[in-house]
């Protein structure tokens, strides 16, 4: 039966990237439907609770100056915040939230019901509606069938879940929850390659029985930072985490179970995360290391749950049991969910565009984990991206992407469909070649006109972001002018032979912004924001510079465009590796080109006198 | 993979004689001939299409590296249809090699193969019906390039490079762990052992620079090793060849009791030839020391000429040498073919396949250039790799080992400045990319690989 409304986009699965997808396409005045499984785990945190973190929170202030949901509902929801790395320089500053996760899940549920032009409705989606080779909407497990103009599938772990604890296995999609079956074999059917992955969660427990009169506190910053520009100020009062080792005893206790573990009995075939080991798996190759971290993360204020972040296990429930209580300050703890591993199907993602369309059918598009990426920001990231260029293309527009030098979501996306995954893909700053230029204090500058020539982000705030950069330049103009004689610079404890300007003087590693109040040269009152900003940019200018200079070589490649109906086959001179490679990937650049693993540097030379060849071609 | 800097060769072949071109083309072709020539007017003024004669001289150290006819060719009637500068020099391929390394090193960058045939295409120089003879052109260079390559892969180059990459590895992948992984306690980058470590390895890598086999050649010479049983003619060979009476020579079987040592100028290629006692199982005290003393310069020669007596037939004195020398690079020389041929030559060939074999007389000096022609083809590869290629990649190998020891020297001042560690990791990371040039490894997965291997991450 055919449902009565027809939609221009209907996005499967509410998670973190259909949650901005669906908003992406409604807020762009498309007519959107979202499809869930179940609309009570809207936004559910499937693993800690927690946004942001190192690179993550950098996507984070990406998505959110492209006008994605992501910070605004951490800031409302978040329960801690923290910068991390403020001990080294501000390009890998980081901020971190422990959020409530259901809080989260209702706050964003909310955004999704009030939004104009978007419909969030309950189904299990089984088939992909194609025609030809064009996706046309989907089909539910009970036959109802909606209509579209193109369809993102953002599926999470729910493909073909299958989760294990100890020697049992059973199909789920998360813990407590059905996987979706039919719609993997279907994809096959629509000539898909799926493969398997892994991922594992830790033990949860009830926090009034944890001892933590034992334990370490660790306390959000007393100034919190928000991830947003649509917020002011961080209100709301923080609840502290706390941490807690492991120690030889427990580590006998796991070591004992292993036959039990589905990981070393071989039961799992899916590949897991190496940044994310279960703790059987620390012990076993670690094993020198006497003691690993453990972080007591609360899940929430009206809640005693708490994530045991640093204890991801497959093994038994009564082994869970047994070495929790050999941790100290969990003695007595009572674990209320256990760990567990899950498995379940992605698509390689080298069959998606760098607009993350499938390659084998137009108008479906991949988002999140589907495409082996794990995390919720990465999965928030390709969710908006694909949102965007999917009403971009159903306008008929060109595509929306992001190059490497503009945005971790560029770095993210360039990896996934020029070299694919091998395990669950994470990011990591050391992923981003331009990471002193892609920085936290920075995201707006580098995204938001973007976000606003869409109209995702409103004039208000733009004109906000066009206010501050002046501000910074004005300042830093300031800086450079304004001279101090060495009598000046005393109260900084800096003997000076030669006056300076106040650029030189916060150049020295030793002084930071702040310390020019000090000296009465703070002339106005800035942002934490802008401070940030211009002590960046006056502190790294050389390193900064050094970075423009290699992004301006990177640019030369990408602009070099390759068409993407480029027939391979029919290039002459290529090797036969070459073909076989660039007409799988196709690269839409000479540089993502020479990206493609182990393409050689002989058959971008060939493809380059070939594209010169048709634009001749052409233009007699 | 660039398209509009300025990119620099040596090219004509090497080994045809002491002339040879240098050729620069790009926007800064004639600044950087400005910088380097010193003649009647400056480069830049020079009209276009004009050939002037003067001086290459190294500016920093103020010394003549050449005296040089330099053309002038403004864009876009040149062969790129860029600025293009020849500088035709004659000193050889040492003076040719110290000007290509002077404009590398003020700025200019070399050229990949067929890349100066590559832009004449690009640029529309040549006419599309040529297409495919451009892409012939460059799979053909790449591959000799590839050959290179891989005799680098064997060599100890590619082994030390590819053992302090791993080290860069090893540094960089403690300095992002510290980045990526701030709440693991893996703060490495801040004691003295980073600093230590990194300078170690920027020593290695200046070691290297001085013993890379290119640089040995050219300042010590290719080892050469005249062999053969006494009395086959090595000494008149290496008399013939330095063109004065060098050694002692006698019809008496075993005169030259030690090696002797003579430096050759082939055609720029500078020969270092040893001349051995000759082998002769048994012997006196003195014959056996110079045996042993023959059989080290054997085994850290680059090159074996092995003599032979033509006018005789072969001896098992002679079958016991040739099996010594099978598996060297080397070449057979026919000596005495003055006199009339008793040597079984087919069957010295067949025991000796990969050998050239080449007939001579020392005491007539007739056959001599036959012999320096198969002496710079087997050292330079002969027919399989373009004369060119193995030194071109030669210095690419020197332009990367220099930049990635001056990165590696901005990483120490960074670290000893106090610098955080995603600024020491910029430095690093740009001499990994150097070295990685060499060993053509890929970096990214190798560091994430290197902490998950190493580092106990993740919660």
């Amino acid at each position: 039966m055919d449902y009565f409304k027809e939609y221009d986009l209907i996005i499967v699965g509410a998670g973190h990237a259909g949650c901005e997808a669906a908003l992406a396409s409604a807020r762009m005045g498309t007519a959107t439907l979202l499809l869930t499984l179940n609309l009570d785990t809207i936004a559910q945190m499937s693993c800690n609770p927690a946004i942001g973190g190192l690179a993550k929170g950098q996507i984070v202030k990406e998505i959110d100056a492209l006008g994605g949901e992501m910070g605004q509902n951490i800031d409302k929801t978040g329960i801690q915040f923290r910068m991390l790395n403020t001990k080294k320089g501000p390009a890998v500053h980081s901020p971190r939230a422990q959020a409530d996760k259901k809080e989260y899940q209702f706050a964003m549920r909310q955004v999704l019901e009030t939004q104009e032009g978007l419909d969030v409705i309950q189904a299990m989606t089984t088939n992909i509606l194609v025609d030809g080779k064009r996706a046309m909407g989907v089909i539910s497990q009970t036959g109802m069938c909606y209509k579209a103009g193109a369809v993102i599938l953002t599926t999470g772990t729910f493909l073909s879940g299958l989760i294990h604890i100890g020697e049992i296995s059973f199909p789920g999609g998360r813990g407590g929850e059905l996987p979706a079956v039919g719609l993997s074999d279907n994809l096959r059917e629509l000539g898909f390659e799926m493969k398997r992955l892994k991922t594992g969660t830790p033990p949860r427990l009830n926090g009034r029985t944890i001892d933590y009169s034992k334990l370490q506190a660790q306390p959000g910053d007393d100034l919190p930072l928000p991830f947003s520009h649509k917020t002011s100020r961080i209100t709301q009062e923080q609840l502290p985490c706390f941490i807690t080792y492991t120690n030889p005893a427990t580590h006998q206790i796991i070591r004992e179970s292993l036959d039990r573990s589905p990981l070393y009995t071989g039961r799992i075939k899916g590949v897991g995360p190496r940044y994310c080991p279960s703790i059987e798996d620390k012990v076993v190759r670690f094993s020198e290391k006497e003691r690993h971290q453990v972080y007591l993360e609360p899940e929430g204020r009206e809640t005693t749950e708490v994530y045991a972040n640093g204890l991801a296990t497959s093994l038994p429930e009564d082994v869970q049991i047994r070495f929790l209580e050999a941790i100290p300050g969990l003695e007595k703890a009572r674990m209320i969910r256990p760990g567990y591993a899950i498995e379940y199907d992605f698509a390689p993602p080298t069959q998606i565009k760098p607009t993350l369309e499938t390659k084998l059918i137009e108008n479906l598009y991949f988002a999140g984990q589907i495409n082996g990426t794990s995390g919720y920001e990465e999965a928030a990231a390709q969710g908006i991206m694909a949102g965007i260029n999917a009403v971009l293309k159903l306008r008929g527009q060109g595509p929306f992407i992001l190059d490497r030098s503009e945005a971790y979501i560029g770095v993210l996306i360039d990896d996934l469909v020029t070299k694919g995954v091998n395990e669950p893909y994470r990011m990591f700053t050391s992923r981003a070649e331009y990471r002193l230029l892609l920085r936290q204090d920075n995201a707006d500058a580098r995204l938001m006109s973007y976000g606003y020539r869409f109209g995702l982000v409103s004039e208000q705030a733009y004109l906000r972001l066009q206010a501050r950069e002046s501000q910074v330049e004005q300042e830093i103009n300031r800086l450079e002018s304004t001279r101090l004689n060495p009598h000046q610079t005393k109260a900084l404890g800096i003997e000076l032979k030669e006056p300076i300007s106040l650029v030189q003087l916060l150049r020295r590693p030793e002084v930071n912004y702040h310390d020019l109040d000090k000296i009465g040269q703070n002339g106005r009152h800035l942002s934490p924001l802008v401070c940030t900003e211009i002590e960046t940019r006056i502190k790294y200018e050389g390193y900064i510079k050094r970075q423009m200079v290699q992004v301006e070589r990177f640019k030369k490649l990408e602009g070099r465009i390759i068409p993407p109906d480029l027939d391979y086959d029919q290039i002459t001179g290529l090797s036969c590796e070459g073909r076989e490679k660039m007409g799988r990937i196709r690269p839409l650049s000479l540089g993502q080109a020479a990206r493609i693993p182990g393409l050689r540097s002989a058959d971008i030379s060939v493809l380059l006198i070939h594209l010169e060849r048709f634009r001749r071609k052409k233009s007699e | 993979m660039f398209f509009d800097d300025t990119i620099a060769a040596i090219s004509t072949p090497l080994g045809e004689g002491g002339i040879g071109i240098v050729r620069l083309s790009g926007h800064e072709a004639i600044a950087i001939a400005e910088e380097i020539f010193r003649g009647k007017g400056i480069v830049s003024s020079l009209p276009s299409h004009t050939i002037h004669y003067g001086r290459i001289i190294d500016p920093t150290a103020n010394k003549t590296l050449d005296q040089v006819l330099l053309t002038v060719m403004r864009a876009p009637r040149t062969y790129t249809k860029e600025d293009v500068v020849e500088i035709n020099g004659h000193g050889g391929i040492v003076a040719l090699r110290s000007i290509l390394e002077l404009t590398l090193r003020l700025g200019a960058r070399l050229a990949e193969p067929g890349e100066f045939t590559r832009r004449a295409f690009l640029n529309g120089r040549i006419d599309l019906s040529q297409a495919e003879a451009v892409i012939d052109l460059i799979r053909a260079q790449t591959e000799a390039g590839a050959m290179v390559a891989l005799h680098h892969i064997e060599g100890d180059l590619f082994r030390e490079v590819s053992s302090v990459r791993e080290e860069l590895i090893n540094i960089l992948a403690e300095v992002e762990a510290s980045i990526d992984f701030p709440e693991e306690d893996l703060d490495f980058w801040e004691g003295s052992e980073l600093l230590s470590r990194i300078i170690a390895v920027k020593e290695r890598l200046a070691g290297l620079v001085e013993t890379a086999r290119y640089g040995r050649i050219i300042r010590e010479g290719i080892s050469t090793v005249i062999i053969g049983r006494p009395n086959v003619g090595k000494s008149s060979l290496l008399n013939a060849l330095l063109g004065e009476d060098r050694a002692i020579v006698t019809p008496i079987p075993g005169t030259t009791r030690d090696t002797i040592e003579e430096a050759i100028n082939l055609r720029g290629i500078p020969l270092r030839v040893i001349d051995t006692a000759g082998l002769r199982p048994g012997g006196d005290i003195v014959e056996k020391e110079g045996l042993r003393r023959t059989k080290r310069s054997l085994e850290q020669a680059d090159l074996v000429l092995l003599i032979l007596d033509a006018s005789v037939q072969l001896t098992p004195d002679d079958r016991e040498i040739i099996s010594e020398v099978k598996e060297r690079k080397g070449i057979v020389v026919l000596n005495k073919t003055d006199c009339p041929v008793l040597i079984e030559a087919e069957e010295v060939k067949s025991l000796l396949p990969e050998h050239k074999l080449i007939n001579i007389s020392a005491i007539h000096r007739s056959g001599l250039d036959n012999l320096r022609e198969a002496i710079i083809q087997t050292v330079l590869g002969g027919e399989i790799i373009a004369s060119d290629s193995l030194m071109v990649s030669n210095i690419r190998h020197q332009q990367a080992l220099s930049a990635a020891i001056k990165s590696l020297k901005e990483a120490v001042a960074t670290v000893e400045a106090g610098g955080s560690p995603e600024l020491i990791a910029l430095d690093l990371r740009e001499a990994m990319d150097q070295a990685s040039l060499i060993s053509g490894e890929t970096v990214t997965e190798d560091i994430l690989d290197h902490i998950f291997a190493n580092f106990c991450i993740g919660k």
